[in-house]
Order: structure tokens, then sequence, then C-alpha cells
């Protein structure tokens, strides 16, 4: 695989952001147990943009929430090698009584940073998506996009606060569907905004969808995964495809979408 | 062929966002035009009210000391506003019912997020909660008399009787009706349960619990004159409640209606001057001002 990182970020020391290992999930209990995810192993290096792709039930929001944090596997290890992953979700989910800037600064006040210290990174990580001079709204008074950019500041801040101490660790951007919910127009703008992102914090990231194109364009690597349960099928390099090749891809991708989903036509 | 990076993405995308802003309110066009539209309608009303009330006293249906005229109440409540004696009703009720609103208030808010947070809280004394609700306060001045004497405790025990139930369930369906994903996203964003609750639940629930602490309010003071109506003593005391029960005794109907008009004022006047800017306020805030 090509690394396409700048060389600003210096090779860390360990080889993964976070690697998974036979990772199993099953809800429920006994014979009602549904398996949501069957045995799942991927490996993410820092500075690295994976695209989880697959049809609905496929288990990528629950493979998001194990990683995040926010649930427990069944079976299998998650070794995380970097600070609290930032988490984006598929609406932005702000918070309403809080302005566009204190919402960002919200877990950096969580976090203890102080007040001077945050006023300054919260400036940065706006300016960073371009929301600078919009830090005084509120969110109902902006676009849906601009939401989507706050919360994209939000979890950056979650995740690179700090940074003389968290700066030796890779940091982990998880984002579950985060541009499924916006108009084409502001879907094709943000993609090209989080390439930019992407680039200049080096954080890697864990990009969930169903959208393939959008997988091809924004992932160095494509992971196809089953539905019900869900595991790794199938995985291409997507680097550096464009044009043609790129078309190509999709179409590949595609296909054996399309087959994945067509075996459970039969069940 | 152009390409696509020729055009400043920058540019795009401050394009997008001002394309896609929604647009602001308008800021209310004139202080004065809304202060004349929402003052008139009600005035207009009451006035209504009163013409119908004179019409109805001189076609003379009922004797005098059934419907009196408009007149005659406002004489006896400008002559007890004149000689002090309306101030005095009004503060020995208002500042008992003040009093006994924010002791609700503190026991309240505690049981309130005890019980939407903690489940078997919740499943043991939830539908009592609830159920206290429709018992009317008034049903407990009895057991207060008997248990109190007629005394302050009396009459703060059937407030908080009447008012806690409702300002705790308040919280708790404010509680409730937080989305989900809100919680999901302080715990990602690093919060403990603790910094959870006063970072995210608390001002999340606000809207619920302000509503709640505005029923709460309603109730403290239906609470309050019930028990002023009932509980009658020397030692209490002079309320608004009283001073009804006074009009009763003396078959005075003047008296009733200047005191049924002051306990309406008192209520209707917090309401406006305390409760209405503040739940404005925390609506707008979020952009949920459409109802005001």
């Amino acid at each position: 695989m090509t690394a396409t990182l700048d060389d600003k970020t210096a090779k860390p020391a360990t080889e993964h952001a976070v690697r998974l290992a036979g990772v199993h999930k099953s809800f429920g209990q006994g014979a009602r147990s549904v398996a949501a995810l069957a045995g799942v192993d991927l490996d993410v290096a820092p500075g690295q943009f994976v695209c989880l792709l697959g049809a609905s039930g496929c288990g990528k929001t629950t493979l998001l929430n194990l990683v995040a944090g926010l649930d427990k596997p069944t079976g299998g290890e998650i070794e995380l090698n970097s600070s609290r992953p930032a988490v984006m979700f598929q609406e932005a989910a702000l918070m309403p009584w809080l302005t566009a800037a204190a919402n960002v600064e919200l877990p950096l006040k969580l976090a203890g940073v102080s007040r001077s210290a945050r006023k300054t990174r919260t400036g940065e990580l706006l300016e960073l998506v371009r929301l600078d001079g919009v830090g005084s709204k509120r969110p109902h008074e902006l676009s849906g996009g601009m939401r989507q950019r706050v919360a994209l500041a939000r979890a950056l801040a979650s995740a690179l606060h700090s940074s003389d101490e968290s700066a030796a660790r890779p940091s982990l951007l998880l984002m579950d569907e985060p541009f499924s919910a916006l108009d084409a127009i502001t879907r094709d703008v943000l993609q090209a905004e989080l390439i930019r992102v992407w680039r200049s914090t080096g954080a890697a990231v864990v990009f969930v969808t169903h959208d393939v194109r959008e997988a091809v364009r924004l992932g160095e690597r494509v992971v196809l995964l089953s539905s019900r349960p869900g595991r790794v099928v199938q995985e291409w390099q997507a680097g550096d495809v464009s044009g043609v090749a790129e078309a190509a891809l999709v179409d590949t991708i595609n296909y054996r979408l399309r087959e994945v989903i067509s075996s459970h036509a039969a069940a | 062929m152009p390409q696509l990076d020729d055009i400043d993405a920058a540019a795009v995308e401050r394009g997008l966002d001002a394309l896609d802003t929604p647009p602001g309110q308008e800021q209310g066009r004139n202080r004065l035009n809304r202060f004349v539209r929402a003052v008139l309608p009600p005035v207009a009303f009451l006035v209504l009210v009163i013409v119908v009330w004179q019409v109805l006293w001189a076609a003379a249906f009922w004797p005098e000391y059934q419907l009196p005229a408009p007149l005659a109440v406002w004489d006896e409540l400008w002559s007890r506003i004149n000689d002090g004696e309306a101030i005095g009703f009004i503060w020995t009720s208002v500042h008992r019912a003040v009093l006994g609103f924010l002791i609700a208030i503190l026991i309240a808010t505690p049981l309130g997020l005890l019980v939407a947070k903690v489940r078997p809280v919740r499943a043991a004394i939830g539908p009592f909660l609830s159920g206290l609700q429709s018992l009317p306060s008034v049903a407990w001045v009895p057991a207060a008399v008997l248990w109190f004497g007629v005394t302050p405790t009396t009459m703060y025990a059937v407030l908080l009787l009447g008012s806690v139930p409702s300002i705790a369930n308040g919280l708790v369906a404010g509680i409730d009706q937080i989305p989900p994903i809100l919680p999901r996203v302080g715990k990602v964003l690093g919060a403990g349960r603790l910094a959870a609750s006063w970072h995210i639940l608390l001002p999340a629930a606000l809207p619920g619990y302000l509503a709640g602490l505005k029923q709460g309010w309603a109730f403290s003071w239906r609470s309050l004159m019930a028990a002023e109506i009932i509980a009658t003593s020397p030692l209490l005391g002079k309320g608004l409640g009283a001073y009804l029960d006074d009009g009763r005794t003396l078959s005075n109907m003047d008296t009733v209606l200047a005191a049924i008009a002051l306990i309406l004022l008192v209520g209707v006047g917090i309401e406006l001057l305390v409760f209405r800017p503040l739940e404005r306020a925390v609506l707008r805030a979020r952009g949920l001002s459409g109802a005001l």
C-alpha cells in the first residue's frame, strides 16, 4: 500500500492506529441472539484513510461503535493505539443550546484544558473547517453542511487536544456516514473538505459509507463487508486512481457489492 | 478543458454557506407594535366580559348579593388597595407561595433526577409521582391540619404536596425527551457520568424542566389558596384565601369577587413577569421560538 502522508507526520513508532482481530459482536442472549459481526480482521495504519463499505445490516455502525468504545465486542480483540478516537455521526448532533464555538470547545472543557488554550484551539479548528466568523451562531442558524463541519471540528477537538501529550500517538477519526443526509452539492464540497482536513491533520480515518463512489473517491483502501453477519469480503487499494481507472474500480466494487447483496435473496 | 481545482475551494464553500444558511428571523419589526399586538386582544376581551357583566346586572336577572355591579366590586377593591390591606393580603400569600415554591424546587430537582436516571427508583415511585398529580391538593388539607394544627407548617405541607410532583414530573419528562444521540456524543467527547449530567443532561432537559417549574408554580399557588380558604386562623396572618373566605362568611359578594380578582392577578402576573420571559429566552436560543 502506498502511503500518501505528508512528510510532516514523522513515521510513528507503531505500525497501526487501530487493529481488529477476529472481532465478534452479537446482540441478544442464547438461541435468539443475532450475530452482527462474525470475525472481522482489520488493520488501519496511522494516517491512513480506510472506507468501510457495505449494504444495510453489515454491521458498519456496530463496528464503529466498538472502536469508539460505545459498545463492547462479544469476542476478539480491538487494539487501539491512538488517543481517544474522534467520532462523527450521520447527524451533526450539536448541542442546540451552545453556540458553534462552544460546541467545539465542549470536549476541551471536559478534558480540563485551560480557558485561554481552549479559546485558541477552538479558533484554530473553526478556521480549519473554514467557519471562522460564525463561531457565535447557534446550530439552528447554520446550514446542514456547516453544522456537519462544526461537528467535524468538535470531533477533532476531542481527539487532538493537549497536542504535546498525544502527538506521540497517532489520532483516529471515526465517521459514520457523515455526509449521507446532505444534498449532493454540499456532499461533494464536504468530501473535498474532508480530504483537505485529513491531509493537514495526519489523522487516520475510518469512514463508513454505503456509497461506492464516495468510498473510492475518499479512501486509500476500500473494505467491503458482507451483511448479516458482517465480515470482511474483499479489499481494494483506491489511493491513487483517477479518471478511467477510478470509474472502472467503482464498477468492479459495485459488481462485487451486488453479488454479496444478491446472495441474501435465497435465504 | 477548465479544471475543477481552478475555482478556489474556499470561495465555493463560502458561497454554499451563504446560499444554504437559513434566513434569520425578522427581528420584531417594532417593539411598540409587538407590545400592542400582545396586549390589545386580552384587554379587549376583558372589557367585553365587564360589559356583559354590567348588562346582566342592569337586567337584574339575579339578586344583588349574587351578582353585584362591576363598579361595586371595583369600589371594594379600590378601598382595600387604598387602606393598604390588599398589599398586606398579597404579601402574606405571595411570600409564603414563593418560599414554598423554592423549597419545592430544592426537593423536586434531585427527586426528578433520581426517578429519571435510576431504574428501580423509577419503577417504584414513578407511578405514585404521576398519580399524586391528579390528586387535588385540597385533599391534603384535613390531614395536614390534624398533623400540624392550623399553623404555617400546614400551609407549606399542602403547597409542597401539590407542587413537588409536578416539578419532578416535568424534569423526568424533560430528560426522557432528550434525543439519545446527545448522551452518546457526550460519551465519545469524553464526558464521565457526572460531567455528562452537568454539561449535557441538565441543559438538554431545560425546556421540559422549565415547563415543570411553570406548572409547579401554578400548583403551589392553587394549593396555598385552597389551604388558606379552609384553614383560617389569626395565627396565620391574613392572606388572599382568608380574605376570600371573609367574603363568604359575611355573604359579601363584592369581597368574594375582589379576592378572586387579586388571586388571578398574582397568578397571571408571576407567569407573565417570570416564567414567560425565561421560557422565551431558553426556547429562542435553541431556535424553538415558533410558539411564543
